[in-house]
C-alpha cells in the first residue's frame, strides 16, 4: 500500500507514504531525513492519532521522520486504519507552529565527567574551550525519545564536533552523561552501556517515574546546554531542576 | 507477605501483560516472552488476563507459600513438586500455608509461568507490574528475584470450579528448535536477494549472547545491496534486525523501543509465543508467509485459546 501525496497548500512538498509493517503495525513515513519541519509534522500526526482514542490502538511512536502505530489486527482492519490515518494527515494544517518549550541543561564539561572531550578536540582540531562553545552555542531540537526511558535524540551538532560514535561501546556510561554521535547529541538518563562520545555531565534528572510526566523531554522541545563549573555541578547534584 | 523465595532459579521475574503506551518515551513494553502460556496461567486461577505472574527461565525456583491460595504453572514442561509430591503442569491446584513449591528438571521449552489467585502484588510503574531489567523498572525493585525476596499476593476471586482443573497446554513446545513464520520487514528490499534466500532456507542458531532483549543468532550472513545509514525507527518484539556484521538479532520482549539497524523480517504475532520458548543452542528456520496468512493464524490461535 503506497500513498504519495503532494500538499499543494504548502510551499514545501510533503511526500508521505503509509504502509503496514509486520502484522500489527502501520507506519506513516515522510521523507527520510533529519529535518525539523518533517519532524514537526510527525509529532502532529502522532498526536492526532492518539486523540482518536481507539481501543484497538496499543501505542503510537513518533521517530525522526515516521510514526509507527501498534494495533490489534483482530480488532481493526489495517486498510481501515490506513484510510483513517491518511485522512488525518491530509487534514493537518499547512503550517504547523507550536508553542515549543526551551529547556536549559547545565553541564560540567570535560575532566572526569567528559572523558571523550579531548578526542572530540582532536577530531575537530579545536581547543577544549572552542569545543564547549560549539556545543553550547546551538539550540537543539528533541527529534524523538527512544533507546532507553527518557533518552532524547537531539540535533544537529556543529559538524566540527560531530564525531561518530565509538567503535567499541563503554560497558557503563554514567547517568546524566552528555554525548555526541555524529550529528546527534544526547543525554543518558540512566547508567547503561553506550557508544556515544561523552563530553560532560548534567545533574538534571531526565526520567522520574514518580513525576506526573515521567520524562523531562518531549519531541519538539528545544534544548540549550550551559557550561557550569564542577563546584556548581556538585552543588546542584541531587536537587530538582 | 505471602510467598518467600527460597531459591530464585536462573531468572525469575514478575511479568504482567506488559507496559503499553509509553514507547514514545523510550519505555519498553517488557511482559511475557510466551504470552499464550502466561494467559493460560491466569485463566486457570480465575484471574483477569493481565494479572502479574512470575516468569521462570530454564532453571526454576523453590518457593514457600505463607498463605493459602490457588496456583498454576504453565509453559515449559518442568517436573514440579509441592512438599515432595509430584504435581501436574497446566493445572489449577490449592496450596496451603507452609507448603513449598519446587521446580525440578526441565523437559521441553524455556520459560514457565506461575500464576496465583489474585496475582502478585508489586507496585505498578506507568500502569504495569512488568519487570524491565535493563532500565530497572517495575516488578520487584526492577530486578530478577533473589533468595529471601517476599511478595504479597492477592485474594482468591469467586472461583466455583471443582479443583484441580487441568487445561490443555497453551502451545506445542519446541524440541531443540522451531520454525518461525515471518513477514518481509520494512527494509527487506534493501537486502540482496541471496540474503533473503539464505534467511528462508538455512538454519540459524540462538547463541549464548541472548536474553529477554533479544536473541543473537549465528548462521549465514545477510547483506545490504549497498551500505546505508538508518535513522532510528520504532522496533518491537519479533523484529529481525541486521547490524553491520550481517548476523541477525531477533528482538524479544525487553527490546528497545527504537533501533538503527535495518529490519529484514518480522516474526508473525502468532509465532511470538513459540519464539519465547526457545533458548541458546536451539535452531530456528524462518518461513516466509504473507500478512493475510499471519492474521488468519492469529485469529485461529485466539479462537483455539478461548475454547
Amino acid at each position: 500500500m503506497l500513498f504519495l501525496f503532494e500538499q499543494e497548500e504548502l510551499n514545501v512538498v510533503s511526500f508521505y507514504n503509509v504502509r503496514p509493517v509486520g502484522d500489527s503495525s502501520l507506519v506513516v513515513e515522510f521523507e527520510s531525513r533529519l529535518d525539523s519541519e518533517i519532524n514537526e509534522r510527525v509529532i502532529a500526526v502522532a498526536e492526532a492519532i492518539r486523540c482518536l482514542d481507539l481501543d484497538s490502538i496499543c501505542d503510537v511512536v513518533p521517530t525522526f521522520y515516521s510514526v509507527t502505530i501498534y494495533f490489534n489486527p483482530l480488532r481493526m482492519d489495517v486498510e481501515q486504519l490506513a484510510s483513517a490515518v491518511k485522512h488525518l494527515v491530509d487534514e493537518l494544517p499547512a503550517s504547523l507552529k507550536r508553542e515549543g518549550r526551551t529547556i536549559r541543561i547545565p553541564v560540567v564539561y570535560g575532566g572526569e565527567y567528559g572523558p571523550d572531550l579531548k578526542e572530540i578536540c582532536k577530531f575537530g582540531d579545536c581547543t577544549i574551550e572552542e569545543a564547549i562553545k560549539l556545543h553550547t552555542e546551538k539550540n537543539y531540537r528533541v527529534y524523538m525519545l527512544g533507546f532507553i526511558p527518557g533518552f532524547p535524540y537531539l540535533g544537529r551538532v556543529n559538524s566540527r564536533i560531530a564525531m561518530p560514535r565509538k567503535s567499541i561501546p563503554r560497558l557503563k556510561v554514567q547517568a546524566g552523561s552528555v554525548g555526541i554521535a555524529g550529528l546527534q547529541t544526547g543525554i543518558y538518563p540512566l547508567e547503561v552501556p553506550g557508544g556515544w562520545q561523552i563530553i560532560g555531565r548534567t545533574p538534571v534528572k531526565l526520567f522520574d517515574i514518580q513525576s506526573e510526566e515521567p520524562t523531562l523531554f518531549k519531541s519538539g522541545d528545544t534544548v540549550v546546554f550551559e557550561s557550569i563549573s564542577k563546584r556548581d555541578f556538585l552543588r546542584l547534584n541531587g536537587l530538582e531542576p | 507477605m505471602s510467598i518467600r523465595i527460597i531459591k530464585p532459579g536462573m531468572l525469575t521475574t514478575v511479568q504482567d501483560g506488559g507496559r503499553q503506551g509509553f514507547q514514545s518515551f523510550g519505555v519498553s513494553v517488557a511482559g511475557p516472552m510466551d504470552r499464550l502460556s502466561y494467559r493460560l496461567a491466569n485463566l486457570l486461577v480465575g484471574n483477569s488476563a493481565s494479572e502479574a505472574s512470575l516468569e521462570v527461565t530454564l532453571i526454576g525456583p523453590e518457593i514457600e507459600f505463607k498463605k493459602n491460595t490457588i496456583f498454576a504453572v504453565t509453559g515449559a514442561e518442568f517436573d514440579l513438586e509441592v512438599n515432595d509430591c509430584k504435581i501436574s503442569m497446566n493445572t489449577a491446584l490449592r496450596i496451603s500455608r507452609g507448603s513449598i513449591l519446587s521446580f525440578g528438571l526441565r523437559n521441553r521449552g524455556a520459560r514457565a509461568y506461575l500464576a496465583v489467585a489474585g496475582g502478585f502484588n508489586v507496585p505498578k510503574v506507568l500502569g504495569s507490574r512488568a519487570t524491565h531489567i535493563s532500565s530497572c523498572l517495575g516488578g520487584l525493585s526492577g530486578r530478577p528475584l533473589t533468595a529471601n525476596d517476599c511478595i504479597t499476593i492477592g485474594t482468591i476471586n469467586n472461583f466455583f470450579e471443582e479443583l484441580p482443573v487441568t487445561r490443555k497446554p497453551a502451545i506445542i513446545l519446541p524440541e531443540g528448535g522451531s520454525r518461525l513464520r515471518v513477514i518481509l520487514g520494512p527494509h527487506s528490499d534493501l537486502f540482496t536477494s541471496s540474503s533473503l534466500d539464505e534467511l528462508s532456507s538455512k538454519r540459524y542458531e540462538i547463541t549464548a549472547q541472548s536474553n529477554r532483549m533479544g536473541y543473537r543468532l549465528t548462521g549465514p550472513g545477510l547483506n545490504l545491496v549497498k551500505k546505508s545509514v538508518f535513522l532510528s525507527y520504532a522496533t518491537s518484539m519479533g523484529s529481525i534486525q541486521v547490524p553491520e556484521s550481517g548476523v541477525p538479532i531477533l528482538l524479544m520482549a525487553d527490546c528497545q523501543t527504537t533501533g538503527g539497524y535495518p529490519n529484514i523480517a518480522m516474526v508473525i504475532s502468532a509465532d511470538l509465543a513459540l519464539a519465547g520458548q526457545l533458548a541458546p543452542g536451539d535452531w530456528i528456520e524462518f518461513i516466509f508467509c504473507n500478512r493475510r496468512s499471519a492474521i488468519e493464524a492469529l485469529s485461529f490461535q485466539e479462537q483455539a485459546f478461548e475454547m
